[in-house]
């Protein structure tokens, strides 16, 4: 690898940054033939984390940062001064191949600016998974970024090669995008997610390979006016709507060389982190956007306690419950119990009544749930209502974000 | 395991003497013979074999091949132990703790007096403790699975050779390993750790001793580009190296080759943030180049020739298929006849309805006053899938996912062609043209087929696979039928 490749991958990894996706998960097992390379694991692996905490699981780069598209939010779009470069299909190939084999990664996630046309640039990044698959026997992860203004057929080829597709919603307001992403249409974005989840779940019935770790999405949020209430309300939709396995939240954040007509300053981390948490709470506990909404404010979520905590508060009248009674719906609602910690409860009060130390043992979270919680030997009694009771859970105020 | 264990009364302490690391082997022949003797755990004394000693003390050496006087096997049959506590012994004789032997000991002696479910409760303050190391293991083994870094030692005999140094915190080399053979068949590579050696060199996964740190070699570019690629994936705008060491924890900083930039990256970072800040206001450059936006949406092919070229080099959507054939035909024809897939003989010649069917459908057409010249035909699918039987083969129905997969290049070659009529030969066609399945028994005949007036009608094989003659004759009949009211129907429109 010589400097100038190395250069050009300093700028295309810097100009792939902004996608928060990284999951090499959900690919179901698959290995290399013999004189292949590679292999899938359900969950995924990181093999690295940079100093912002996130996790390096990918080869995320650019075929190029040029672009015909001028998205305000977007670092690449045309008008920006940003430094461009351009791989051809064999330096990524060859990247990939050279990092995997060190064990650096998992796979690559290929995305690129839109030159020439949609259908161009999409059906290079195709080649560059066609290559790695059929001249190589790349059997590691790869993931595709689908280009909603390209041709139909090229999604249909995109999903042979890559083990998860996206297409970026970018804003949850059909309104905002029209004004910040003046070449991206809303309906074409939805459109070829409808096309690739039909064509995702005739192919798992059918037991055929078609982008086995299905798709997935990323809103920016904190560029527009829009509340987390409107953002969990597409989110909800999306997962519903188009199957989706994983909607990523990516909070504004200062870009160098930002457009004018964006706010200049960034959506606090918390909100994003706050989001994923409310997520979870839509896809694995039970809660609908409304009841997430309701533990907030005017639509946004409260950024010093996480969503269900908020709801919880707000909703004391069903509490406390009986942690040796309750049903697995009522478990997962208690703020502190984690949907892992309400499968160990269920399984260890088969064999005992439990106690505020088992439970201790069991959930991380009992500080917080102690307080909704009727255990063998103890009664929250007046603790449930306490006025001063959300002061005292809540963690003390402490600058998290370098920007607030 | 010494031989010490098995005997002698309850009463008395136990020495129980094991291999250097997990020894499987030898904990579950001195656990046998233990319960055997009913042994309480608080009469055991667990004691593990440094990594250089092969021998154990008392002279009572390498038993593990051969059962030692006293604990012959059928003295110390087998446990029948539940699932659940056997899981759980296979992760946690992997920790490094020394009390875990005398931990899962206490574990397997509690369930096989009386408390049979005990490992499915994990409030159990014991079952926690061992849920806890088992968690430790399992990450650990993740661990490496992320953060082994291998050195390139060049090529021998054609294969590439890697080399890496990892320092685990447990037993873990033989639970880690398979993945590394999984993951990297084509090459040959050596795992050195402080507890033993892995290697996987022409096909053979063989185990050694422990090692000592190698010198590695220097980068050979590939990690000069991690490193730049590590760099430039940090967003100092998010700076949050707390929850970096939550998941990389320092004890693995050492054999990270991207750690050592870590303490510069968040030094730098606030310094980077606000030139970005302090450069907002920057001018954008004056870039509007408006011909390549609009030249942007002009990017559908613009004639059959173009979307032919394209079909022609995309990869087949079914397993066989060696070329695209395409559609043939005038352009505007009264009618355009859609079929399932080309077959062998088409492959071979690269054009549609030359085969046997596609013979039978030229004489039925020909009966019903159409000449082949006439009419465009094409194919929904337009590869030929099959499976090789012998010299043969076979053909294989496409599935409704792969007939879709094609569906857009037919309405794109379909609005090129632009026929009066479109009749779909059985049913992959229907499926193809309308998105749905239909029946074509059931619903033959004139109807509209997605965007297209059009007219139902079997597959001509279909008349071929018929076993008796009079069936045959009829459906014969009935086809020729279909093709003669087909052709009205596009001469009256």
């Amino acid at each position: 690898m010589d400097d100038t490749l190395r250069t050009k991958l300093g700028i295309l990894a810097d100009a792939a940054k902004y996608d928060a996706s990284c999951a090499s998960s959900g690919a179901r097992g698959r290995k290399a033939e013999k004189d292949g390379i590679g292999s899938t694991t359900g969950m995924g692996i990181c093999h690295s984390y940079t100093p912002d905490g996130r996790c390096v699981s990918l080869l995320k780069i650019l075929l190029t940062n040029y672009c015909l598209f001028d998205c305000a939010y977007c670092i690449n779009r045309r008008s920006s001064n940003v430094r461009r470069a351009r791989f051809s299909v064999e330096e990524v190939v060859a990247i990939t191949l050279g990092f995997y084999k060190r064990n650096y990664i998992e796979g690559l996630f290929l995305s690129s600016g839109i030159i020439r046309s949609p259908d161009y640039t999409m059906e290079q990044m195709m080649l560059v998974a066609r290559r790695l698959r059929q001249e190589h026997g790349f059997a590691g992860y790869i993931h595709l970024k689908a280009i909603p203004e390209a041709s139909p057929w090229l999604v249909e080829q995109a999903g042979l090669w890559a083990d998860r597709l996206s297409v970026n919603v970018e804003l949850a307001s059909d309104i905002s995008l029209k004004a910040l992403a003046p070449e991206k249409d809303a309906p074409s974005i939805k459109a070829t997610m409808g096309q690739m989840q039909e064509r995702i779940t005739e192919a798992r019935a059918e037991k055929r390979r078609f982008a086995p770790a299905g798709q997935s999405t990323q809103m920016i949020v904190g560029a527009d006016s829009t509340t987390d209430a409107a953002v969990l309300e597409t989110s909800a939709g999306l997962y519903g709507g188009y199957g989706l396995k994983r909607v990523y939240y990516s909070a504004f954040s200062p870009i160098p060389e930002a457009s004018r007509v964006l706010p200049v300053k960034a959506a606090p981390l918390r909100r994003e982190h706050r989001l994923y948490q409310a997520d979870w709470l839509l896809r694995f506990y039970g809660f609908s956007v409304d009841e997430i909404a309701a533990g907030g404010t005017g639509g946004m979520l409260d950024l010093d306690i996480d969503p269900k905590l908020a709801w919880g508060l707000k909703h004391r009248e069903q509490f406390p419950v009986d942690v040796n009674a309750a049903d697995r719906e009522a478990l997962l609602r208690v703020p502190g119990l984690g949907a892992r910690a309400v499968e160990r409860i269920l399984r260890a009060r088969r064999q005992t009544r439990l106690t505020l130390d088992d439970i201790a043992r069991l959930s991380t979270g009992v500080k917080r749930a102690r307080a909704f919680l009727i255990t063998a030997d103890n009664h929250p009694l007046k603790l449930t209502d306490r006025a001063d009771l959300r002061a005292r859970l809540a963690p003390p105020a402490r600058q998290l974000e370098l920007f607030a | 395991m010494s031989v010490a264990a098995a005997r002698g009364t309850p009463g008395d302490i136990r020495e129980v003497a094991l291999r250097y690391g997990t020894d499987r082997a030898g904990f579950r022949t001195a656990v046998r013979a233990l319960v055997a003797a009913e042994v309480p755990p608080a009469r055991v004394v667990w004691r593990m074999a440094g990594p250089d000693e092969p021998a154990m003390e008392g002279g009572n050496a390498d038993l593990f091949g051969s059962p030692g006087p006293g604990i012959a096997s059928g003295e110390a049959p087998a446990l029948a132990l539940p699932r659940a506590v056997a899981a759980l012994a296979d992760l946690v004789l992997c920790h490094s703790d020394p009390a875990r032997f005398a931990l899962l000991y206490t574990l397997i002696w509690r369930v096989t007096r009386g408390e049979r479910q005990l490992a499915d409760n994990p409030a159990d303050p014991l079952v926690h403790r061992l849920g806890r190391m088992a968690k430790a293991v399992r990450r650990d083994i993740h661990k490496m699975h992320a953060f082994v870094r291998f050195k390139a030692l060049g090529t021998v005999n054609g294969r590439e050779r890697y080399l890496a140094w990892f320092e685990p915190e447990h037993f873990i080399l033989e639970a880690a390993a398979p993945f590394f053979r999984t993951r990297f068949p084509a090459m040959d590579w050596v795992i050195l750790t402080p507890h033993g050696t892995v290697g996987w060199k022409d096909h053979i996964l063989a185990f050694g001793p422990p090692a000592s740190r190698p010198t590695l070699p220097e980068g050979d570019g590939f990690e000069e580009g991690w490193l730049a690629y590590y760099a430039s994936a940090f967003n100092p705008a998010r700076a949050n190296p707390s929850m970096m060491r939550t998941e990389m924890p320092r004890k693995y900083w050492p054999n990270l080759p991207e750690a050592r930039l870590i303490p510069a990256l968040l030094e730098q970072a606030p310094a980077r943030v606000a030139e970005m800040l302090a450069r907002e206001a920057a001018a954008p450059r004056k870039r509007d180049p408006q011909k390549a936006v609009a030249a942007m949406a002009q990017q559908a092919p613009s004639s059959l020739e173009a979307l032919n070229a394209l079909i022609a080099a995309s990869p087949a959507f079914v397993a066989g298929g060696t070329r695209a054939v395409l559609g043939e035909g005038p352009l505007h024809p009264r009618l355009a006849l859609v079929g399932e897939q080309p077959g062998d003989q088409e492959d071979e010649e690269g054009r549609p309805f030359v085969g046997p069917a596609g013979q039978l459908l030229m004489k039925a057409m020909a009966e019903a006053g159409l000449s082949r010249e006439a009419v465009y035909l094409t194919n929904a699918v337009k590869h030929f899938k099959f499976v090789p039987r012998g010299t043969r083969r076979l053909h294989q129905k496409p599935t409704a996912s792969e007939v879709k997969h094609y569906r857009w290049w037919l309405e794109k070659e379909l609005d090129f062609v632009r026929p009066r009529l479109v009749v779909a030969l059985g049913g992959t066609a229907a499926l193809a043209l309308t998105g749905k399945a239909l029946a074509v028994t059931r619903e033959r005949g004139p109807r509209q087929l997605g965007a297209h007036a059009g007219y139902l009608t079997v597959h001509p094989s279909y008349l071929l696979r018929l076993p008796e003659e009079s069936a045959r004759n009829a459906a014969y009949a009935a086809f020729v039928g279909d093709l003669a009211a087909a052709k009205a129907l596009a001469e009256a429109a």
